[in-house]
């Protein structure tokens, strides 16, 4: 059971991993809300898997299962307000005016 | 700036939920969706305090009935019973359909972060669509399917179904509307 826990949570902080480095590179503010809504779909899911089943087999009692419905009521909050917060940033920048990066910027930055 | 219109639609179903429904089917479906916010509000409260004793359980039960007839027709607004049930079941089998394209929509987004040439490779657009559903949760889940598959994120959604989606690349936008449309338009029975 211990393989399970290491596997989910190393690829869980891989997706995390990945949501930084894609924020870093990805050129402009709408772009980067992509890998910044990776973070809490896929690295949020596996990691809290991960402590969920890592609470539930290793000392086994009613306490534990409660423990890790808890945990498992934690990614179906985030699932349900995340996709929100993250529509309302991409929101306010449309309505503040600002103007996605597109292909024709890649030519404008290269001349 | 056509973020800025208000719909007429609002207003008009907010003047016809004030009308008082009478009928003896809307009565009980009126009940049950107050049984279903009930069973809900226990189940979140015995998983929160984690005791099962006579004096949390029913401190538990007190509070539920309260909460549940505060808030019962923001969880289930004009519920009718076979609606309610058919719902609930075709989002239970809903759900591990989107977490497969959670999974496979990542597996892309991890492909272009890690590829040298980023910028050549993505082309951020903005796309609009028009759907044909008018139900409300059934564009609601529409719309945060779309955001929280990675790849995909909405910007705008009106009343009358019409989308704006940022889109990071091609591949992303291929999955939408189609699918997605015909997956919610069999869970909400349209």
């Amino acid at each position: 059971m211990n393989i399970v826990v290491t596997v989910l949570l190393a690829a869980g902080l891989f997706f995390f991993l990945v949501g930084i480095i894609g924020i870093i590179r990805f050129p402009d503010f709408y772009s980067r809300m992509h890998p910044a809504g990776m973070l809490d779909t896929m690295g949020l899911l596996l990691s809290m898997l991960a402590i969920a089943v890592y609470i539930l087999f290793d000392h086994f009692s009613y306490l534990s299962v409660f423990s890790s419905l808890k945990i498992l009521l934690i990614v179906i909050f985030v699932y349900i307000t995340s996709p929100i917060a993250s529509h309302a940033i991409m929101d306010a920048g449309v309505r503040a005016g600002l103007q996605p990066w597109t292909r024709e910027d890649l030519t404008k930055e290269e001349t | 700036m056509e973020n800025q219109i208000i719909d007429p639609r609002t207003s008009v179903d907010l003047s016809k939920s004030d009308k008082k429904s009478t009928t003896a089917v809307e009565r009980k479906s009126r009940i049950l969706s107050y049984i279903f916010t009930f069973i809900i509000m226990l189940a979140v409260w015995i998983i929160l305090s984690g005791k099962l004793d006579l004096f949390h359980i029913s401190l538990g039960v007190i509070s539920s009935i309260l909460v549940s007839y505060f808030s019962a027709e923001m969880l289930f607004p004009e519920a009718k019973i076979s609606f309610l049930l058919k719902t609930w079941l075709g989002l239970l089998g809903y759900l591990p359909w989107l977490i497969y394209q959670i999974f496979l929509c990542n597996l892309h987004l991890v492909y272009l972060v890690f590829h040298p040439r980023l910028k050549e490779v993505i082309n951020p657009q903005i796309v609009t669509f028009k759907s044909k559903l008018e139900n409300d949760i059934a564009l609601v889940t529409i719309a945060n399917s779309i955001t929280l598959t990675p790849g995909t994120n909405t910007i705008y959604l009106s009343l009358y179904g019409d989308f704006t989606v940022h889109a990071i690349d091609d591949a992303s936008i291929e999955g939408i509307p189609g699918e997605l449309e015909t997956k919610a338009k069999k869970i909400f029975g349209l």
